[in-house]
């Protein structure tokens, strides 16, 4: 086991173990600060990965702006405080449980048939960089960025009409 | 090669992020676990964009954008249903159930 390997193991363990406790702590403030490390973890992973540009999106997008969202609206509706559990009750319990689980086992098995694609092993101390990542982004993707920003147009539209109270 | 160890990672995650919308009942609770996995798949298409090309990383990026929206307008959605029911209890969302 070389040092990339371990330090791989240690941030995916602590993106599993954070991300079970935001889906089982009863305070939605818990769960999003927990999420909020998961997310950390995984912008780890992705500089393991040679993605080094997609991991400082991560950072900035997710763990910056999307959580401080989420934070915002639960401060907004005042809904800090852990109440009474909002876990389903036995019968949904089980059920939830072993649909999560087919799910997992379904998934693992479809990593044992398919993975071994030998596809190019490149010299991927480059790829990560901004320029190999903004270069195809600004030519051979050029329409589906420009088609985010209206996505991202009409989201911010939305948001507004939605959330404001009279227009 | 760190592949299959991140396409794991990636399928445990995501299971995590299914339990989660089962088990809980708070909408945004709810909600975080789908951001959970949309990042579950960014983590698969980074750890594929590895081994066949840079195109894999210019996805996570549009899904990114994507969850961007996604949140935006799903907080003012669940905003707006509780300014009528004053939670945002899923069992108290049940106007349309026969």
């Amino acid at each position: 086991m070389d040092g990339t390997r371990i330090i791989f193991w240690a941030f995916a363990g602590l993106a599993v173990v954070s991300a079970l406790a935001c889906i089982t702590r009863r305070s939605p403030v818990a769960s999003a600060l927990w999420l909020v490390v998961t997310l950390f973890s995984l912008a780890a992973l992705f500089v393991l990965l040679d993605a080094q540009f997609i991991a400082v999106l991560q950072v900035l997008v997710y763990a910056g702006a999307i959580m401080v969202l989420f934070l915002f609206v639960i401060m907004l509706l005042n809904l800090g405080r852990a109440g009474p559990t909002d876990l389903k009750g036995p019968l949904g319990l089980g059920v939830g449980v072993f649909l999560a689980g087919l799910l997992l086992v379904q998934l693992l098995v479809l990593r044992q048939t398919g993975l071994a694609t030998g596809g190019v092993v490149r010299p991927s101390v480059e790829q990560g960089m901004i320029p190999s990542v903004a270069r195809p982004l600004f030519t051979a993707y050029l329409v589906p960025f420009e088609i985010t920003s209206v996505l991202l147009l009409a989201a911010i539209v939305g948001a507004v009409v939605l959330a404001k109270r009279k227009l | 090669m760190l592949l299959e160890p991140a396409v794991t990672v990636s399928g445990v995650l995501f299971a995590l992020g299914v339990l989660g919308v089962l088990l809980r009942r708070n909408a945004i609770v709810i909600f975080m676990c789908v951001e959970l996995m949309l990042n579950a798949a960014n983590l698969a298409f980074v750890a594929f964009a590895q081994q066949l090309g840079v195109a894999g990383q210019i996805f996570v990026f549009f899904v990114m954008a994507v969850a961007a929206a996604e949140a935006a307008v799903g907080l003012a959605i669940i905003l707006a249903v509780y300014r009528h029911r004053h939670s945002v209890d899923l069992r108290n969302f049940n106007l349309l159930k026969g």
